[in-house]
């Protein structure tokens, strides 16, 4: 009997061991622990056993049923956690595929630059102000200090509606427009962006586009600051190690008037195709506001002085992204949009 | 400008070369440009002279030269047709590089050749810059001409050409002195301006020439010269070369000494032939209606009162400023010249030329302005050229006509201003020193300066201008940085400026991309839109003058311009559109000047969204488009408004189309684009696009968000689906189910709208997911299922339900 045992142990053991899957596993169960299984079927053989021998084939009985036991659930155990990475192997996926796809939008890069630049200002402290692009003549050139003969007055290069009524050339026309509201309190700083009209229309003109222009009042505000200020912004714009470089130009609305370079954002000032080898890039007019201005304005030039300034957006945009064709802009295809 | 540096050089010292130069001149505000070299790639190419010409032994149309170039005799053989012996010519030699070609050691026809006999086509020089008989052949000097000169140097193309870009205001520098002066003030260095002074004849000019002015605001000045003896021919090479440096071509003395003079001075003259005027009179007035007048190109010219003429006793001579007349010009058989020199008044001049199409370096310096009190000088100037020349000789005294003579005005100019202005401390006597540079007299009193400004330097009149000529002296890039002192200001976006924002942001969170059209409108837009001869949108603002036909009006509607971009994108295979733009649309308001401008949001969609391998697209139609109309309405927390179907909109389809209302105030359409239109567009999908009032949106915007409390209790989800006549529009349906749900009705939503199949015709099944929730207790079935029957029989009464199981 104990023989019988001993030998049913190593062969269910051996079995176990040699299962594959659960469903093995329990065939075996039944097979050895079954209620018609060969260890229920050997201890039925209890009865013939004497007094003496009986309680130690019981414990050994007992020992191989628990040995039995022990396999089958490890073996259980480990099956199972075999087939849980089976599964996860099972549902390995191809990551490089592409992803889900949704629609994206944008802004157009014009207006990127814009907000970019309410952003310099605003932190600044400069409000952001509004003008009408049906502009009167009286803002957008009287105002301005422009002589009632300047050529920009002509019918050649402004947009006219009606008598002394045209679509604004500038920006600039926001800058009277403010004073007027706000003289004679001090300090002002303002900006205007937005949709300027000239009438030109060719590879590097187009009849419409944008400006920023912004102006700053108060008690004693001097050339020096306009070039403080300006250096802020183009380092805020194209980097910090900008170089800004003013050049006397002439504006009829400020005096003194300059051209201001800023270090060249493609080759640091090296000099490049795209700045003409100079290292500098024209980027914006600007000046101290003129003493007629002021005063047309409601300002006394004696008691506050004024910087002003003004920028196309357009070449920003331009020399931002290296874009080379004006036209596109306004050209507003798909695959242009979708590169900003 | 054009401004020859050796030429310059003659009148101001210049320690340095000219790209230096350039640069600081630029720095000062007289912008250079561009610099030319004349001269460059000339090299190796000099003057000798043909001593003895032989036949070639084998073709006839070559010779063989033997030429000496002053330090060696060279054979070279050629074939140009105009050479003799003792002719001194310009010999490219070996090694010297022309447009052509490399000049080698070369064998002609078996004759070794050192190099080239050279054409000025050859030497790559504008022909026209020579005399007629040397346009075409060799060039040929005269005899007396130094062997083994450099061409640079013989022909003066040793020099550089600073090409000036010159701001309105400084129409003093269209002048080579006028430039020299800038140049000393900019490096400090001393002037030598031409002594000007005439020998003068006998004769005297009194009772030969008389003057009269009928229009002194036009002609503030008249000066005029006469010359006698006056021998027509070629002016002096020198001069020749400094005009053609200039860009001017030579033509003959007299004409190229006013234009000489022009260069020099930048007072324009003009010759007249004497004897041809009509009783010697000089008459400035303005033209007669139906005048006509040849001018010098030989075009017949019709005057007006607007133009100012000048005439002489019978007719018209010239138009002032602009052009001289045929009938009076400098011929080779001209005796007698009188040279005006006048002030004429730069607007005038402007419309002139304008009106005429005709601009000439004269109009050109009119137009800015020229020094009043140099006319009577530059006349002097041409006649002492003239003298000089020896082509004729000058009657003593000039007629000087000067009805409004100026004076230099005298500006106070304060240090103190200066240093505000810049924003740096000038002394005060670096101030006097910039000025006196400049030649205007500084007289101190007290702590200011009284400058006297000479006439010349029309620009300055005010303080702030002397201010400017210290700053740009100063140097700008000398100027400090510093940033403003002073109270601090409060910058922050307005309400409409954040909204605005607001908007375009929930734009592109949708996934729409901006576009930015041209605020014009094509009037054919009107008839593309089929819209009604009544059509408020119609009513559009007019620009007179525009680039063309297609951009008359300022857009009434962002729609068309969405259209054309949809149109442009779809012709370029670009499918599945979503756009959208901010801008503003225009409209005339009856006794106002400015029209009224409102902000206006356009948004347009077509074709599907983007799929992928995974993905499903959707289609953009008009219930995509309408949820971002949704979207932007929950982002603005706008919670009252309605979508009303409109049916009347000629650009829409009239079964796809709403309105969007708030507060009784129609702020927007919504729609398919009518088959017609798209048919016109040439948009081959259907298109949906919206346009809402930004204005509208500010208006209705800005309720208060509160917050409510997160449920507490459990919530019952039941289903219901019902059948309903195809025309009752869910809003009505939507509005019965939550009347009747009462306040447990926490949330409706319409999963699924169907009909087809199993769907009587004429009507579709809808299947809504209801959520009730109390905020105090967990809800009974029998609770929930009380409500839900009262709803279905409340659609039942009302629409005629059905209930499908």
């Amino acid at each position: 009997m104990r023989e019988k045992l001993e030998a049913l142990k190593r062969e269910a053991l051996d079995r176990i061991s040699a299962a594959g899957d659960l469903n093995l596993v329990n065939e075996i169960r039944v097979m050895y622990l079954g209620k018609k299984g060969e260890l229920t079927g050997i201890l039925r053989g209890m009865g013939s056993l004497s007094p003496e021998e009986r309680p130690v084939i019981g414990q050994l009985a007992n020992e191989v049923r628990e040995s039995i036991e022990n396999g089958l659930n490890s073996k259980t155990a480990a099956l199972k956690e075999a087939e849980k990475y089976e599964k996860l192997d099972r549902e390995t996926i191809d990551v490089t595929l592409p992803g889900r796809t949704f629609n994206v939008g944008r802004r157009h890069p014009l207006t990127q630059v814009m907000n970019e630049i309410k952003e310099i200002f605003l932190g600044l402290g400069f409000e952001i102000a509004d003008g009408p692009e049906v502009e009167l003549d009286y803002y957008n050139f009287e105002a301005l200090n422009f002589p009632a003969d300047h050529p920009a007055r002509d019918m050649q290069d402004s947009f006219y509606i009606g008598d002394g009524v045209l679509l604004r050339t500038h920006t600039s026309s926001v800058q009277p427009r403010v004073m007027e509201k706000k003289a004679p309190a001090i300090p002002v700083k303002a900006i205007g962006l937005g949709k300027v009209y000239r009438r030109d229309d060719d590879a590097t003109h187009s009849p419409m586009f944008h400006q920023v222009e912004g102006f700053m009042i108060d008690k004693k505000i001097s050339f020096s600051d306009l070039k403080g200020v300006l250096l802020i912004v183009f380092r805020q714009m194209f980097g910090e190690d900008r170089q800004i470089r003013l050049r006397p130009s002439f504006f009829p609305f400020t005096e003194p008037s300059a051209e201001v370079d800023v270090s060249c954002i493609i080759c640091n000032g090296e000099g490049c195709r795209t700045c003409s080898n100079t290292g500098w890039l024209e980027i914006l007019g600007a000046g101290m506001i003129h003493p007629n201005v002021l005063k047309m304005s409601g300002y006394d030039p004696e008691q506050v002085t004024g910087f002003a300034f003004g920028m196309g957006i357009e070449r920003v945009v331009m020399l931002k992204y290296g874009i080379d064709d004006l036209r596109l802009y306004f050209d507003n295809d798909k695959r242009f949009l979708a590169q900003f | 400008m054009r401004v020859s540096y050796k030429w310059l050089k003659d009148y101001v010292d210049i320690p340095v070369p000219p790209e230096e130069l350039a640069e600081k001149m630029t720095m000062a505000g007289v912008a250079v440009e561009n610099i030319e070299y004349p001269g460059k790639g000339l090299d190796n190419i000099v003057t000798a002279r043909i001593e003895k010409i032989s036949p070639h032994p084998n073709a006839d149309k070559l010779v063989i030269c033997s030429i000496n170039t002053g330090s060696e005799v060279l054979q070279v053989v050629t074939g140009a047709p105009n050479v003799r012996e003792g002719q001194v010519i310009l010999l490219a030699l070996v090694g010297a590089v022309l447009p052509g070609g490399r000049i080698t050691r070369a064998k002609l026809r078996g004759i070794e050749s050192y190099g080239m006999l050279c054409s000025a086509q050859e030497l790559g020089l504008d022909p026209e810059n020579f005399p007629p008989d040397q346009r075409e052949g060799i060039l040929e000097f005269p005899e007396d001409t130094h062997l083994g000169m450099d061409v640079k140097e013989l022909l003066g193309l040793d020099d550089a050409i600073l090409e000036l870009e010159l701001t309105p205001n400084r129409a003093d520098c269209l002048s080579m002195v006028g430039v020299a002066r800038e140049v000393a003030a900019v490096l400090g260095t001393a002037l030598h301006l031409p002594e000007i002074a005439v020998r003068e004849i006998a004769e005297s000019i009194n009772g030969k020439v008389s003057v009269t002015i009928e229009e002194p605001e036009l002609c503030g000045r008249y000066v005029g010269r006469l010359v006698r003896k006056v021998r027509i021919g070629p002016s002096p090479v020198w001069m020749q070369r400094r005009l053609q440096a200039a860009g001017i071509r030579p033509i003959s003395n007299i004409v190229d000494v006013t234009n000489y003079v022009l260069m020099e001075l930048g007072q324009p003259l003009h010759a007249f032939d004497y004897d041809k005027l009509q009783d010697q009179a000089i008459i400035v007035r303005r033209g007669r209606p139906g005048e006509k007048m040849y001018s010098l190109d030989d075009v017949e010219r019709e005057l007006n009162p607007e133009m100012l003429v000048i005439g002489d006793a019978g007719r018209a001579v010239a138009i002032a400023g602009v052009m001289g007349g045929l009938d009076t010009e400098i011929t080779e058989g001209t005796t007698s010249v009188l040279i005006e020199s006048a002030w004429f008044n730069p607007a005038s001049i402007h419309r002139t030329s304008k009106k005429l199409g005709l601009r000439s370096e004269s109009s050109a310096r009119f137009e800015k302005g020229i020094d009043i009190n140099g006319c009577l000088l530059a006349a002097t100037r041409a006649c002492q050229l003239i003298d000089e020349m020896g082509a004729g000789e000058t009657v003593r005294g000039a007629v000087d006509n000067f009805p409004r003579p100026q004076d230099n005005p005298v500006i106070r100019l304060r240090p103190e201003r200066v240093s505000l202005i810049m924003g740096v401390e000038v002394p005060g006597d670096m101030i006097k020193e910039i000025m006196e540079r400049l030649g205007f007299r500084a007289a101190p009193e007290g702590k200011d300066l009284l400058v006297e400004v000479p006439t010349r330097r029309g620009d300055i009149a005010l303080e702030i201008d002397l201010i400017e000529e210290v700053a740009r002296l100063f140097g700008y890039n000398n100027i400090p940085t510093t940033l403003p002192e002073g109270a601090n200001t409060e910058a922050r976006r307005t309400r409409e400026q954040v909204i605005t924002d607001q908007v375009a942001g929930v734009m592109v969170e949708c996934g729409l991309m901006e576009i930015i059209t041209l605020s014009f409108m094509n009037p054919r837009v009107f008839e593309m839109l089929s819209l009604a001869e009544n059509d408020p949108l119609r009513n559009a603002v007019t620009i007179d003058n525009p680039l063309s036909e297609e951009q008359r009006y300022l857009r009434t509607t962002m729609i068309p311009g969405m259209l054309d971009i949809m149109s442009r994108n779809t012709a370029r295979k670009n499918a599945d559109l979503a756009f959208f733009e901010i801008g503003r649309i225009f409209s005339p308001v009856d006794g106002q000047k400015l029209p009224r401008e409102t902000a206006a949001l356009a948004a347009g969609v077509m074709g599907r969204t983007r799929g992928g391998w995974n993905t499903e697209p959707v289609p953009m139609d008009f219930y995509y488009l309408k949820g971002v109309m949704e979207t932007l309405m929950e982002a603005l927390n706008i919670r009252k408004y309605s979508i009303i179907p409109e049916m009347g909109n000629p650009a829409f389809h009239p079964g796809r189309t709403a309105i969007l209302e708030t507060a009784g105030e129609r702020i927007g359409i919504i729609g398919e684009i009518h088959p017609g239109v798209l048919e016109k567009y040439r948009l081959n999908e259907r298109a949906c696009i919206m346009q809402v009032s930004i204005e509208g949106l500010i208006r209705a915007s800005g309720g208060v968000r509160r917050y409510s409390p997160l449920p507490r209790y459990p919530a019952v989800d039941r289903d219901m689906a019902i059948v309903v006549g195809r025309d009752v529009p869910a809003v009505e349906i939507n509005r019965v189910i939550r009347k009747t749900g009462g306040e447990l009705l926490q949330d409706i939503s319409l999963f699924d709208v169907y009909q087809g199949e199993q769907i009587k015709e004429g009507y579709k099944s809808m299947a809504f997911s209801l959520r009730f929730q109390a905020s105090d207790r967990t809800l009974t079935d029998e609770e929930v299922n009380g409500i839900h029957e009262k709803i279905q029989q409340a659609l039942k009464d009302r629409f005629e339900a059905e209930l499908r199981s």
